[in-house]
């Protein structure tokens, strides 16, 4: 198993005719953690949505060698864990419990593997104490925390992270990096935060407007002022 | 943040009640439902065993006696729909008001009201109070309540809380800009209902994307066409036990009406 992320040439416009990606082209090998930067609006977000199969645009995605196709979904989704922006969204269910046991119930796995995973999942962002609360009642920073559970509840090999640290105070937000520290999965985080990519993602890619217009170390991308300023970044 | 929290009815303990299965509970309180409507009216003993009875209820949840009493009256309002009822129900004369008569066979009607819906309010008040509504919500599956009922149930429970959170905010927003100078602020009535209507508007709005968006997050976790649960505990003969001495309590109650 190759646990890559393959984009080849990916064009999508919205309904309403909003073009979001003009021609993406990104690979990402097994283990890495690559941070995806870029203004609002550069599509980022949208390109996100193609690793679960969410949208289907023009051109290829492989997720682990698997082109995404109707008959690949389910295995996609196992293997891709998505996690949204709002933690709001991601936790609709009325308790931790049975959010975290969301993913693997659908994916068909027995009652005694569904429990051994969640309780994984909730040790390793460190919540196992929350297993009965009510998500309205979390903070920020727990719901976030609660949010990652739910997808590694999934075993997934990738996780695809929009805007981890967003809304997070000081002390969460370092939380959060430590936490996304000790996790082994492959990860591709989108982010504004720039001391977070430079903390914790070697690699870096800038996205504006639709295209990939950067893609390399993040010390050298970090350090290139007229690049970040051109895409509208600031070093950090 | 500042949230708004509307009233989580679910008071924790360890009681008897508390301990129940969510299935028992919500059969019991149906039950018992059942029981005071159709008593007849006039049948004061069998209504005052049936209060005894949430009473009991309501000592053994160690709530206290007065709990589910003090929450009781919201059903009051709603009683009184049947106020009518003294003057229109033709019979015995007792006293007269005006034009109106008041007759008894009237007042029995309209007391017996009451008085049942009453005690069915504080029976139904005890349900969520010593149940979480996470319990509830796969209690009513259990029951075989339809799964699109319960499913709109359980995103309702989740999201009435963040969709009141969205609204306190653009209240919020409003009224910081909502400034007044000499007396003069406010605009027309005309002005602030568009004002209102659009920010309606927005709120559902919000509500529609934030629905697409967590459908998006479902599927992207394996959602298909079902929701899927954790298989509930099983109940226990405990549990059984104590539905079977409801059922028995109930009954002679109604039996004493009835013999």
């Amino acid at each position: 198993m190759h646990h890559t992320l393959e984009v080849s040439n990916l064009k999508f416009s919205y309904p309403d005719g909003h073009a979001a990606l003009h021609g993406v082209t990104l690979s990402i090998a097994p283990g890495e953690k690559v941070a995806l930067v870029g203004p609002n609006g550069a599509g980022k977000s949208t390109l996100f949505l193609h690793f679960n199969g969410i949208l289907m645009g023009e051109g290829e995605v492989r997720v682990c060698g698997l082109p995404i196709q109707k008959e690949t979904l389910g295995k996609v989704r196992a293997s891709v864990g998505l996690v949204f922006q709002h933690p709001d969204d991601q936790l609709f269910s009325p308790t931790v419990l049975e959010d975290v046991a969301f993913g693997p119930l659908h994916m068909g796995l027995p009652e005694t593997e569904v429990r051994q995973r969640v309780e994984k999942a909730l040790a390793a962002v460190d919540m196992s104490d929350y297993l009965n609360r009510i998500s309205h009642h979390l903070s920020v920073g727990e719901k976030k925390r609660i949010a990652i559970a739910t997808v590694l509840s999934m075993n997934p090999e990738i996780l695809v992270l929009d805007e981890p640290t967003a809304g997070l105070d000081p002390r969460a937000r370092r939380g959060l990096i430590n936490l996304l520290k000790t996790l082994p999965q492959t990860i591709f985080a989108s982010t504004h935060d720039l001391r977070f990519v430079r903390d914790l993602f070697p690699r870096t890619v800038i996205m504006d407007q639709g295209l990939i217009v950067a893609d390399g170390a993040t010390d050298k991308i970090l350090n290139d002022v007229a690049l970040l300023e051109a895409h509208g970044l600031e070093k950090p | 943040m500042i949230h708004i929290h509307l009233a989580d009815q679910y008071k924790s303990g360890s009681s008897l009640i508390h301990g129940l299965d969510p299935r028992i509970k919500i059969i019991g309180t149906i039950l018992f439902i059942v029981a005071a409507t159709v008593l007849p009216f006039g049948a004061w003993l069998p209504y005052a065993l049936l209060w005894l009875g949430s009473l009991a209820v309501a000592l053994l949840s160690r709530l206290g006696w007065s709990y589910a009493l003090k929450r009781s009256f919201v059903a009051l309002p709603f009683a009184l729909a049947a106020i009518t009822l003294p003057f229109t129900i033709v019979g015995q004369p007792i006293a007269q008001i005006g034009s109106l008569t008041i007759s008894a066979e009237g007042s029995v009607r309209f007391l017996s009201i009451l008085i049942k819906s009453w005690v069915s309010v504080q029976i139904a008040m005890m349900l969520p109070a010593t149940t979480r509504f996470a319990d509830l919500l796969w209690a009513m599956r259990e029951l075989r309540i339809p799964k699109p009922l319960v499913g709109i149930v359980s995103f309702m429970y989740r999201y009435l809380f963040v969709f009141a959170d969205e609204a306190l905010r653009l209240l919020r927003a409003r009224a910081a800009r909502s400034a007044t100078i000499d007396n003069k602020g406010g605009g027309s009535l005309w002005w602030r209902g568009k004002i209102a209507g659009g920010m309606v508007g927005n709120l559902t709005l919000r509500a529609f994307e934030r629905s697409e968006r967590i459908y998006d997050a479902m599927i992207s976790r394996g959602f298909q066409d079902e929701i899927k649960i954790l298989a509930p505990p099983r109940l226990t003969n405990h549990d059984l036990i104590i539905l079977f001495v409801w059922i028995i309590y109930l009954a002679s109650v109604l039996l004493i009406r009835f013999i």
